[in-house]
Formats: structure tokens, C-alpha cells, sequence
């Protein structure tokens, strides 16, 4: 469904972000991205969707190349990729629902938009996606009135409301604690399961993506230098991605939670 | 190695670095400093005669103060005050609405380059004419009355806020609007949705702080021939009539502490 073919980025300060990076994801397939800081995979995501400019290779999203598109095609194929973010992104200063609702920018006109009478459709299905992650009471607080683990949830909705065929999904738990971490995770896998949804998740805990996904591709100064299964990521492996340490207590917390 | 490096180090003393690391640079530029700020002082003439005649005339316009004469040129000053509330608020409403679109174009985040050099430049001339020139040019254009006091108030109002709405647009939070992008949202869309609600307290709060300006500069226009309340305040001055002078500056004094009062209130309820 997804297919970067050679995708490479250089920024104008000389640094290759990423270089001929050739990857496939299957429809509704999860997978991890790991990798250390500086690796490129925030850029690489970013560069899926276009809002960092890639300067080489194409990516194509059922065969459409997006790196050609225009701007009024690349706003239909954003809408297809729904974007989840490290620090949440959420506008502070809107509602929840407004917040929720502007995933639907790219299907609604202006007017429309600007007097934020959407759709009933939409509207019932942002109720829906809120009343699924539990926070249905909370549609007309502003954003910045909640914590860390509602703002990702309605981070979620927010995406989910595009009605995508892909999520990309930057850090999305580097802001919170390790139980929240968990759940949002959980919840992520979920309804990407629910829906069909294939996920591109950058994340820094590889334990915790072991725990939830089913293929980890690991990056290094932009290259992908391991894709496989999580439990193939051995020590080896993981010094590869990463450079030397010791990894048999980040391994080992894995085998325990899984028994 | 780190051991023997910070072994030589202990015992020593610690001082910031100077600003200036070249010592004889640093004491000439401080001793220059200080010699010119004496002979600036030094060269100010003050005839003392002449200030002794003035302070029987500035006690007197300052006891006019203690009875102020609001009755005598009522309707003038009545007229003139309505004139510049007018003044005021037309310039307010029609500069913010000019400076929101400028202010978009002059923030290099968002807008392209061409279109940002233009905004800048517009805000840039608007900056650097001083009111009182431009209502002096426009009065000789429009001739005297609120018209050239009006245009004077609104070409200002766009200069200030367009700069300050623009800086703070420059400093909002990326991702915010980064993630109403990733939607596919248009560019309306996207100023509505992710510019707009940050910068929104601060453009409210620096609109009324400008309603405030505007009618404090509204009196001083006034005395170029550009309507007014300063028309009657000038008026008054020329005619000796301190006690009534008096009563229009309480009441100038008055409506600006209002406003002020207002905007406060306003700017803690936008936050």
C-alpha cells in the first residue's frame, strides 16, 4: 500500500538525513521505527506526507506518487495519512472537538470550516472516536485544560476523523509516563487493528515496541540497517542501530512482560 | 588527564569574562562614554532669568487645574471630543483590518519572500513617518478637519500592529500548525485553525492598547490642523485660557485611564 522507493533528503545545511531509504508497508501492517537521535526517523515520516520536502525518490501511496503531487492533490493525499505527534500538537486554545474536528480541513470548505458547522456526519463520528477513547465529556473543554494522556487520545481522534489508510505517528509516547505510555500504545494497536489502519510509528522505547508491534525496521544515520521481527532484535542487532551498550536488561524486561 | 587539568585549576580564582576582552578598548570606551555624557549635560544652556519669569506662568496653568472651566466652551469642546471619539474609532477599526493581512504577509514563517519584502517595506514607511509629518502632509492634501486625522491614526495603527501581530506570529508554536497541515487543510484553513488561535489574545490586546494611542495622538493632531479635540485644546492654549485647557486635558486624562482600565479586563479575559 505504501512504497518508498529511494526516498532521500538532504537539508541545506549538508546533513543527509536520509539516504535512499527503500521500504514497503502492507496494508494494515503496524511497524516500529527505531533508531537513535539524529537518525532521521522524524524526517523520514515527515518527508511521507511532505512536510518536510524530500529531494529525492518517490513515495507512493497506492501507487500515487506524492513527492509530484501538487498542492491541491497533496491536500486530497494528506488526507489520507493521518498524522499523530510527539508533544500531542493539539491548538491550545481550541475546544477538544474543534481540535478533533479540524481533521476534517481537507474534506470541508472554508465557510464552513471558519463557522465550524461541520457536517452531522462528521460531527457524530468525532463523538463516536471521543466516546471510544473515553473522553466524550470532555468535548467542549479547551485543550490546554487537559493532561498529557487525553491530549495524545484526542491526538488520536484527530487523525482517526481523516479516515486514513495511514497513520504516521511521531514519539508518541516521549511525553509521558511509562504506564500511559503503555495504554496509548495499546490503543494505537487497537484501532489500527479496528479499522485496517497501517502505522508508521517512530518511538524510542524499544521495549515498548516490541511489546506491541509485529515488524521493527531500525534506522542509523539514514539508513535502514534492520528489518525484521521484534524478536529478531538481538543485542547484535541492537548495537548495529545504535552503537555498543549493554542490552540484556532491556531484552530481558521484554521476555518477562511477554511471559 | 582530567585529573592533572583540574589540578592546576584548583586554588586559582574564578572571574565571568569581560564583555569586551581587549582591556584598553574597554577602559577607553567606558571613560569616552562618561566624558561625552558630561559635556552633553555641560552643553545644555539653561537661561535661569527666563526660567524664573516661566514659573509664575507654569504655576498658573498648573492652579488652573484646581478649577478647571468646563462650561464656558462647552459645545466646543463637546464637538471636539466627539470628533476625535469618531476619529479614533473609525482609524482603529479600519487600521486593524488593514494591518491583519499585512501583518500575515510580514511574518517570514508563513508568507513567501516576495510578498513578505512588500509587507515589510509597508510597514517599514509606516514606521518610520512620525504621525505629526504625515498629518501635516495629508492635511495639506485633504485640508484641515478629522478626514487627515483619520487617515494620519489609521496609516499609523497599520505600522505598529502589522509589526507587532507579525512578530508574533514568527514566535508561535510550529507544530500546532504544523499538525493542522497534516490534515490537508487549506491555507485559509490552516491560518483560521492554527495560526489564528495562537496569536488571537495578543492581537485583541494590542488593538485596544492601539484604540488608546490612537486617541491620546487624536489631541496632538489636532494642533496641525487635523480635528479634533486637540483643535479646541490648541484653541484654548492660543487664547490664555488655561482653566478651560485644564478641563480638556482632565477629560483627555480621564477617557485614556478608562481605556486603560478596559483593556485590561479585555486582555485577561482573551488569554
Amino acid at each position: 500500500m505504501l512504497q518508498i522507493l529511494n526516498l532521500s533528503k538532504t537539508y541545506k545545511t549538508g546533513d543527509q538525513a536520509l539516504k535512499s531509504i527503500v521500504l514497503e508497508v502492507p496494508k494494515g501492517q503496524v511497524l516500529a521505527l527505531i533508531g537513535p537521535s539524529g537518525a532521521g526517523k522524524s524526517t523520514m515520516i515527515r518527508c511521507i506526507n511532505r512536510l518536510v520536502e524530500p529531494t529525492g525518490g518517490k513515495v507512493l501511496l497506492d501507487g500515487k506518487d506524492i513527492v509530484t503531487l501538487g498542492s491541491s492533490a497533496l491536500r486530497k493525499a494528506r488526507r489520507e495519512m493521518g498524522m499523530i505527534f510527539q508533544e500531542y500538537a493539539l491548538v491550545e486554545r481550541l475546544t477538544v472537538m474543534e481540535n478533533v474536528l479540524s481533521g476534517r480541513l481537507g474534506y470541508v470548505g472554508f465557510w464552513r470550516s471558519f463557522l465550524r458547522r461541520y457536517p452531522q456526519s462528521d460531527v457524530d463520528e468525532a463523538f463516536r472516536l471521543l466516546d471510544r477513547v473515553g473522553l466524550l465529556h470532555m468535548a467542549d473543554k479547551r485543550a490546554d485544560e487537559l493532561s498529557g494522556g487525553q491530549r495524545q487520545r484526542i491526538g488520536i481522534c484527530r487523525a482517526l476523523i481523516q479516515n486514513p489508510k495511514l497513520l504516521l505517528i511521531d514519539e508518541p509516547t516521549a511525553s509521558l509516563d511509562p504506564k500511559t505510555s503503555r495504554q496509548i500504545m495499546r490503543l494505537i494497536t487497537e484501532l489500527c487493528a479496528e479499522r485496517g489502519l497501517a502505522a508508521i510509528i517512530n518511538i524510542h522505547d524499544v521495549a515498548l515496541a516490541q511489546l506491541f508491534v509485529p515488524r521493527v525496521v531500525g534506522l542509523r544515520f539514514g539508513e535502514i540497517v534492520f528489518d525484521g521481527l521484534p524478536t529478531e532484535l538481538t543485542p547484535d542487532k541492537l548495537n548495529e542501530i545504535y552503537g555498543e551498550e549493554d542490552w540484556e536488561a532491556t531484552i530481558e524486561t521484554v521476555e518477562v512482560r511477554q511471559r | 588527564m582530567t585529573q592533572t587539568s583540574s589540578s592546576h585549576k584548583v586554588g586559582q580564582r574564578w572571574r565571568k569574562p569581560h564583555f569586551i576582552s581587549n582591556s584598553t578598548l574597554r577602559w577607553c570606551l567606558a571613560v569616552g562614554a562618561i566624558s561625552y555624557l558630561i559635556a552633553a549635560i555641560a552643553s545644555v544652556e539653561v537661561d535661569w532669568a527666563r526660567v524664573y519669569e516661566g514659573l509664575d506662568r507654569g504655576f498658573d496653568f498648573i492652579m488652573a487645574f484646581t478649577q478647571p472651566d468646563f462650561s464656558s466652551r462647552a459645545s466646543d469642546i463637546w464637538e471636539g471630543l466627539l470628533e476625535s471619539i469618531v476619529m479614533t474609532v473609525a482609524a482603529s477599526v479600519v487600521g486593524v483590518a488593514i494591518s491583519i493581512p499585512i501583518g500575515l504577509g510580514a511574518a517570514r514563517n508563513i508568507a513567501p519572500l516576495p510578498v513578505y519584502i512588500i509587507c515589510r517595506g509597508i510597514v517599514a514607511i509606516s514606521r518610520a513617518l512620525q504621525e505629526i509629518i504625515v498629518a501635516i502632509l495629508l492635511v495639506a492634501i485633504f485640508g484641515f478637519g478629522p478626514l487627515a486625522g483619520f487617515l494620519t491614526l489609521s496609516f499609523a495603527t497599520i505600522g505598529f500592529l502589522s509589526k507587532l501581530l507579525a512578530e508574533d506570529i514568527e514566535a508561535m508554536d510550529k507544530v500546532q500548525a504544523e499538525a493542522i497541515q497534516a490534515s490537508g487543510a487549506g491555507w485559509m484553513q490552516w491560518i483560521n485553525y492554527g495560526v489564528q488561535p495562537q496569536v488571537m489574545p495578543r492581537l485583541v490586546g494590542l488593538s485596544i492598547y492601539r484604540i488608546d494611542i490612537n486617541f491620546r495622538e487624536s489631541a496632538i493632531l489636532g494642533l496641525v490642523g487635523a480635528g479634533g479635540i486637540g483643535a479646541t485644546l490648541n484653541t484654548a492654549f492660543d487664547r490664555y485660557e488655561y482653566d478651560t485647557a485644564a478641563a480638556i486635558l482632565i477629560l483627555i486624562i480621564g477617557i485614556v485611564m478608562a481605556l486603560e482600565y478596559i483593556s485590561g479586563v479585555v486582555r485577561a479575559r482573551v488569554q
